[in-house]
């Protein structure tokens, strides 16, 4: 339980020349579902795919299994894929629409175990189609065949057929319709009951968030501002981004936002500025804020917030309804 | 004072080589001046069908049957001449996706102005001050500056608010917006629903607001129309139809969204199956393979929709308070 | 590829003017199979009673005969045989070699790509002709020879059709999870690149058939292909066009056949773009 099972270290990745994700530092333990939640623009699907290598990184270190995983080899990477797993945002786009389910299922067990028989590898395709709630008959069929929600189910069984150690799931519910979220998120809590293992859960919906995870880390233009225990996190959040994201999702309106200049988010075109990215839309921000990066620092214990006043105590910082 | 849109047993179908697929099933609701009617729906609910029939917008083999009148006047058997008068002039639509709507070749200012020219036999010069001024009242800053950038210099936010800014250029008595608030972030969809309810009180005019999430259409409307499946199953005013929903649909789809300050549940609720698809016969109650109340009846024979003090629900068993 | 074929084909079917090539196409193909079951000639006899003799349903000339008495009917069915052989075997390798090529250059990007597409451009730039000429005179005649310059043709543009394909399919989501299940690029391109690019290459095939049996024809048409006594549409055009006042059936029936053939495939490959198209969609 001391030993993370996934170790974020100054990871920073590039698009162009400016930073999608930069500064980011995170642990994740066996078992547990750290959520990571931000809007359009904060670099948390960018994230999901440098942990996977799914894109190179510029530069920080991802240890997982004992390899940093932004510098080694594909090579020495390969094995380790079968632990380390994705489920993406969009159900159909992930799922190639010229093979069969089976045939889609089969893959990630025909690369990692070569040696199973034909009768063994139906069987198997067949006991995870049902552990998601499909079928086994469905795996003659195209992904076209079926709905947003099955498809999800799908791609939730490729990635749980080798037992992964952890899942990372980037957005999986966004683009489903409310009465069928809750199946799949379900499913992923029983998933994570039965296998133990840590999930990586991305999403805006700080509700949906709640309902899953252990720790929560908010992330604003590429950087996290916010890292700490469920609970604390939205009992009482320590950066004004979160307490904004809080109140907005409480249909509060937050006054600071409302008629705010720039009240955008900068969107990756504010590349080297020195400063804290959220002051210009933040109620509270000092002189400071527009010269210096707050840093990531432990104001409570297990509670990270990236604010210069964050060590001030409790600020009113009430967002009128 | 008559309805500014009164729809009468509207429906929508498609020929599909031999197939004829139903969107829309004899749908009837009124809008009164000035009242803000909220529309929720899932995928395959017939929503935006709804929408396009009104306007005219629908696809070249698609056969409607029923009655669209705006202040009086029948839309459907209008021809595109007429319609394209009323359009943009009295009636507006706002889309979901504001990148697609716009034309991303033209600076916003030409396109705001042209609606003027066209609509209001405007000069040129007068337009572009219009269209200024309607940028100022939708709160966008610097106003000027922007009419000579192009859409994609703006960010989502900003272009939905061009898009409620054309919308309101006119001044219509009736502005219809289709999932205004899906494609963006929630702290700018709170910003956009306030800017909704100024503009409407306002200026007055009616609202409809198509969504398939209940928070959004809750925060705006006065009255809720639920659909499933191409129907209305419930109608009525919002605090009613969340406090006391008497669909066991409605209800379900209220247990269905996560909160972010009650208790944590253990699982999520839920409602089995999915929603029918647009391609599906349906003989009895649509929702009866996925309600908790369903009966044999429910079964055999279709529930009509039903109108009582508090409003009006399809349902052979309704749920009381 | 069930998912590929079941609406293509009923929009296929919808289409009259694509069923109709395809019908006609297929009568030409049939005939030219078992044409020689329904004449007693052959293609080398000679009959020196009939020599440029007019198209006649009295004797069993009824395309008539060339300079040399042999039957027209059998030769332009022979030639017709031949032609579409060479057409589908040339396509058939051009095929092969253009979507290996394009896919991997498509799926490796950066700079493999570069360098391969640039190799693409440095022959497209060869002119084709002077090149066959050239092989011609160090190897003699050689029917293989023939295939091989044919195949030459074909497959440069296939190339840069399946690549710019792949390269729109490497950002995919699927793609993205095969990586992510740990496949290599051999399998990635293999079995999700590949394959979801055939409905265009489909498509592209059946165009690139008659531009190959043009091809064939010119080249034989200038001497540099089918020898003697082989016939293909293209020596019989050529043989025609010296008798073009005197006799003119020996040029208009094989010229016909050609001209027919080409049309049919070119409609017949139109109406299935036009399929597979709104399937993309």
């Amino acid at each position: 339980m001391n030993h993370p099972l996934l170790k974020v270290t100054d990871l920073r990745v590039n698009f162009g020349a400016q930073a999608a994700v930069r500064d980011m530092n995170f642990e994740l333990f066996a078992g547990e579902t750290l959520g990571i939640v931000g809007e359009s623009g904060s670099g948390k699907s960018t994230l999901a795919r440098a942990i996977l290598r799914l894109l190179r990184s510029a530069q920080g270190s991802v240890e997982f299994g004992g390899l940093d995983l932004v510098s080694c080899t594909a090579s020495q990477l390969r094995p380790h894929r079968r632990d380390l797993q994705i489920v993406f945002q969009d159900p159909q786009a992930s799922l190639n629409p010229r093979m069969t389910v089976g045939e889609a299922l089969a893959e990630p067990l025909k690369i990692f175990e070569p040696g199973l028989k034909p009768l063994e590898q139906q069987q198997r395709i067949g006991a995870i189609l049902e552990r998601v709630g499909l079928a086994a008959a469905m795996a003659a069929r195209y992904p076209h065949e079926f709905s947003g929600g099955q498809c999800q189910r799908i791609g939730i069984a490729r990635a749980m057929i080798l037992k992964p150690k952890l899942l990372v799931c980037d957005e999986p519910v966004s683009s489903l319709d409310v009465s069928i979220q809750g199946q799949i998120i379900n499913l992923l809590l029983d998933l994570q009951r039965d296998t133990a293992m840590a999930m990586l859960f991305i999403s805006h919906n700080l509700a949906v968030v709640r309902q899953l995870s252990h720790r929560v880390l908010v992330m604003y233009a590429g950087r996290p501002v916010e890292l700490g225990a469920r609970d604390s996190l939205f009992a009482a959040p320590l950066h004004p981004y979160t307490q904004a994201l809080l109140s907005a999702a409480r249909s509060a309106l937050p006054s600071a936002l409302r008629t705010a200049a720039s009240s955008e988010i900068p969107a990756a075109a504010d590349p080297e500025s020195a400063g804290c990215a959220f002051r210009g839309r933040c109620p509270i921000a000092l002189p400071i804020c527009a010269s210096r990066v707050p840093p990531l620092s432990e104001v409570s214990p297990g509670h990270w917030a990236a604010c210069h006043r964050s060590h001030e105590g409790n600020i009113p910082l009430s967002f009128p309804a | 004072m008559s309805a500014t849109l009164s729809v009468e047993k509207l429906s929508v179908s498609y020929a599909n080589g031999t197939e004829r697929i139903e969107a829309v099933r004899s749908l009837s609701f009124d809008v009164a001046p000035g009242e803000c009617l909220g529309i929720v729906g899932e995928s395959g609910s017939g929503k935006t069908q709804l929408l396009m029939a009104a306007m005219g917008l629908l696809a070249g083999n698609a056969v409607i049957d029923g009655s669209v009148r705006f202040e009086g006047e029948e839309l459907i058997t209008r021809d595109s001449a007429e319609l394209n008068r009323i359009r943009g002039a009295k009636v507006s639509m706002v889309f979901q996706d504001p990148m697609t709507s716009l034309t991303p070749h033209l600076k916003i200012g030409i396109q705001l102005a042209e609606v003027l020219v066209c609509h209001a036999a405007m000069s040129w010069r007068d337009a572009w001050a219009a269209a200024e001024r309607t940028l100022g009242r939708v709160h966008i800053s610097e106003p000027r500056r922007r009419l000579n950038q192009y859409p994609h210099e703006l960010s989502g936010g900003m272009r939905q608010r061009v898009m409620i800014g054309m919308g309101l250029l006119c001044g219509p008595s009736l502005l219809i917006a289709d999932e205004p608030t899906s494609a963006l972030d929630v702290t700018v969809q709170a910003q956009i629903i306030e800017l909704l309810r100024g503009l409407r009180s306002e200026m007055g005019m009616a609202l409809i607001l198509v969504s398939h999430d209940l928070g959004v259409v809750a925060g705006l409307a006065d009255r809720i129309l639920v659909m499933y499946a191409g129907r209305a199953v419930e109608c009525a005013a919002t605090q009613v139809l969340l406090q006391q929903p008497r669909h066991p649909y409605t209800a379900g789809l209220l247990k269905c969204i996560p909160s972010l300050d009650g208790p944590r549940v253990e699982r999520l609720a839920t409602l089995p199956g999915q929603p029918p698809q647009p391609g599906e016969r349906l003989e009895a109650c649509a929702f009866a393979p996925r309600c908790p109340r369903a009966a044999e009846r429910c079964r055999i024979e279709r529930p009509q929709l039903l109108g009582s003090s508090t409003g009006s629900v399809a349902c052979h068993f309704p749920l009381t308070s | 590829m069930a998912a590929l074929g079941e609406d293509a084909v009923r929009r296929l079917r919808a289409s009259p003017v694509a069923l109709g090539a395809l019908i006609v196409m297929s009568a030409m193909i049939g005939l030219a199979l078992i044409g020689p079951w329904l004449n007693p000639n052959s293609i080398q006899s000679l009959d020196w009673l009939h020599v440029a003799a007019h198209p006649s349903t009295q004797n069993a000339h009824w395309f008539g005969t060339d300079r040399l008495g042999r039957d027209l009917f059998v030769r332009t069915l022979a030639g017709t045989r031949v032609s579409l052989a060479i057409g589908l075997v040339a396509s058939a390798i051009s095929l092969l070699v253009g979507v290996i090529y394009g896919a991997v250059a498509g799926y490796a990007g950066g700079h493999t790509d570069h360098v391969m597409m640039r190799i693409i451009e440095i022959l497209s730039g060869l002119p084709l002709i002077f090149f066959v000429i050239f092989l011609t005179v160090i190897f003699g005649r050689n029917e293989y020879l023939l295939f091989l310059s044919i195949g030459a043709v074909g497959w440069l543009s296939m190339a840069r059709i399946v690549r710019g394909q792949a390269l729109s399919i490497r950002h995919k989501e699927y793609i993205e999870a095969a990586v992510a299940s740990g496949a290599r690029a051999g399998r990635i391109v293999a079995k999700h690149v590949i394959p979801n690019l055939l409905g265009p290459v489909i498509v592209y095939a059946t165009l690139t058939v008659p531009q190959i049996i043009l091809f064939e024809s010119f080249l034989s048409f200038l001497g540099l292909g089918i020898q003697e006594p082989s016939a293909s549409l293209g020596t019989l055009i050529a043989e025609g066009a010296s008798e073009m006042e005197s006799a003119p059936w020996i040029l208009l029936v094989p010229g016909g056949f050609l001209a027919l053939l080409l049309l049919c495939l070119n409609i017949f490959g139109d109406g299935l773009r036009d399929a597979f198209q709104v399937e993309e969609g």
